[in-house]
Order: structure tokens, then sequence, then C-alpha cells
């Protein structure tokens, strides 16, 4: 579960930035298309936290769509299911958005 | 806003901090330290990776001495414990160091890192990471490679693309091995082929049987081609030169 590996790199990032602040809050950018389990970030949170100054936060997830542009025919669209495929039959496809995995800000006090 | 941490500098007890910062960018960074360290040795890391089983170690084993137009290989062993591979890596003739990462499911950059400054890879080599075996988590973290190879064994079935997409999306071939059991299982290579270009139509596929020895030319040629220098050695880079490792070889 790599998913324990990301929330402590999550948890050591926010250390690092804030040494001395006490966070209360985190809010994470879980993309489709990371390959991160939203769910398992959530189950270990507060196992990581434990002992840092994020010890008891909240955790907020904003779990953003997947978002694919067809190099073919220029179309976009939200890809459903494990392969990106247009609808005009291509798989030539750039990921345009969903694959961030982000933390985007934090709550002190 | 504040000067120092970019904050929202306002008065009340509770201050919302913005920090829009990737997750893995401490990973990607020490990737980019590696990815460094081996361009200025001429260098070249292929990370390997696949479900535990599928043969890794094995393909490893039969290059040995066989392909003398490679230029010199070593080798980075993941595993969660034991050093059995790195026992039959080193009794094929090859430099290797072993990490095991105990409850962890993957390598990262920063294993990587001390690995590959414990192996101190010669000038123009080839440096093979046998990543954990593990088709999910290995995906997500740049070691600094220049290539990823996944391998899928036919006796694992042929949908294993389909079912672990990230892990195919990413990589640069897909290397089909013990072709050799092929008359014995049901695996339609061309299916799979299909399912591997409808994921990645950029990817290679190539296929061996470290057995018998087929499709073994093929790729040590992929290998040798995946692998070369991408600019000239330069005089003032002697081995040694570069050192931003830090951390003590791993446990």
């Amino acid at each position: 579960m790599h998913e324990l590996a990301i929330t402590e790199g999550v948890v050591a990032a926010v250390t690092e930035r804030l040494p001395e602040a006490k966070v209360t809050l985190v809010r994470l950018e879980i993309g489709a298309l990371s390959g991160v389990v939203a769910d398992s970030v959530r189950f270990c949170f507060d196992l990581v936290t434990e002992g840092t100054n994020l010890e008891g936060a909240s955790l907020e997830i904003v779990e953003s769509a997947a978002q694919c542009r067809c190099r073919s025919c220029g179309a976009e669209f939200d890809p459903e299911g494990p392969i990106m495929l247009c609808s005009c039959g291509s798989a030539d496809v750039v990921v345009e958005s969903g694959a961030d995995l982000r933390i985007l800000s934090v709550k002190v006090v | 806003m504040c000067g120092t941490c970019g904050c929202a500098d306002n008065e009340s007890d509770s201050r919302t901090i913005i920090l829009q910062q990737k997750v893995l960018a401490k990973n990607d960074e020490l990737a980019e330290r590696n990815r460094s360290f081996l361009t200025d040795r001429n260098a070249a890391m292929l990370n390997l990776m696949s479900s535990p089983g599928a043969g890794k170690t094995t393909l490893l084993e039969s290059m040995a001495g066989v392909f003398s137009e490679l230029p010199q290989v070593s080798v980075i062993e993941g595993d969660q414990e034991t050093a059995l591979d790195a026992d039959r890596i080193k009794a094929a003739g090859y430099a290797v160091v072993q990490i095991n990462t105990g409850v962890g499911c993957h390598l990262d950059a920063d294993m990587v890192a001390a690995a590959l400054g414990v192996l101190d890879p010669q000038p123009g080599s080839i440096v093979i990471v046998e990543n954990v075996g593990n088709l999910v988590c290995p995906a997500l973290f740049d070691l600094g490679e220049s290539a990823r190879i996944v391998l899928a064994s036919v006796t694992e079935g042929g949908d294993k693309p389909l079912k672990y997409p990230h892990m195919f999306r990413q990589a640069d071939l897909v290397l089909v091995t013990k072709i050799d059991l092929l008359p014995y299982v049901d695996f339609d290579l061309e299916r799979y082929a299909t399912d591997v270009r409808r994921l990645n139509p950029a990817a290679e596929l190539l296929t061996v049987s470290a057995r018998t020895g087929e499709g073994m030319a093929a790729w040590c040629e992929w290998l040798r081609l995946a692998a070369r220098p991408t600019h000239p050695a330069r005089p003032d880079s002697p081995p040694g030169r570069a050192q931003p490792l830090s951390r003590p070889g791993p446990g």
C-alpha cells in the first residue's frame, strides 16, 4: 500500500515547511489518475500524524476528475475506465488533468 | 501576504497557508539527482518492474556473459526481505546491491541514491534496478531511470494490462517472459499486444524465454539502445566526481 508512504510524504513536507506550527487542517488534491486511493490516505492519516505537529488535524481531500485531450482529433473527454480511448477511436491521448497529487493548503493555529 | 512563507497574513487565531506542493516533490528531486549522477558518468539506469515471479532475476541471470556487445551491467535488487536475489545475481557475475524495504512495497529515489553510492557504477555502464515485485506501487516512484520496463510472464494470464493500467501506461517496454510455456497456458499474445497498445500506444513489446534463449538477442539489443549515452564521455567527468549521495547504505 503506497498510500502509507504517500501520507508520510505529506506529513514530512508539511513539517519541513512549517516546523513550529500546530496544523489543524490539511487539504490535499488527489487526481483520479494519480494512482492513489483517497480512502487509503484517510485510513493512514491519523496513524502517520501521531506524535507530529499534524496530530489531530482534519484531512480534506479534493478528488479531481480526469480530463484527456485526443492528439488525433483534438476532442477533450473524461476517460471512463482504464483505457483512455477517444470516441474517434484513437488511443493517442494526452492527460490534461487528473494526474495531480498535491498538498493544496494547511490551516495552522 | 507574509514575505517569509507566503501565508495569508491575518490576525485570526487560525490561518490558512497555501502550499500547492506536489506530494512526491522530494522523491522527484532525489530522482533528478540520481539522473544527473548517472548522466555525469554516461551511465544509464533502467527500472525493471513486474509482479513477483515474472522472471526478473532469471532474465538477468540468463543474460550474464552471453551478450558481449552489452556495456557492463550492475544491479540494484529490491525485495522486502532476504538477499536471495542478490546472491543469485552475484553468482551470475554482476556487481549488486540488495535493498530490503521491510514493510515497504516499492523502491524510492532515496533508497536508490544510497545503493548507487555503494554500487559506484562505472562510466558507460548500465544499472538495472530490479524493483520490488508489485504491479501497483512502484509505478508512482521515479527513481532517476532513463527507461521503465514492465515484465509480464505468460503464466500470469493476459488480463494484467487492463487490471493494472497505471503500471502499463508508464512502460517504455513491455517484455513478455516465459514464452516457452505458451503451448501450455491460455495466453493470447495478439490480444495482449492489442490491450497494451490501447493503454499505451508508445510502449514497445518484446517476447523472451530465458530458458530457451528465444528473443534474448532482441531484448539485449533493446537494452543496449535504451542505455546509449546521451552525450560522449567528458574528460572533466572522471568516475567519483559526482557524489550527491549523503545517505548511508541501506540496512
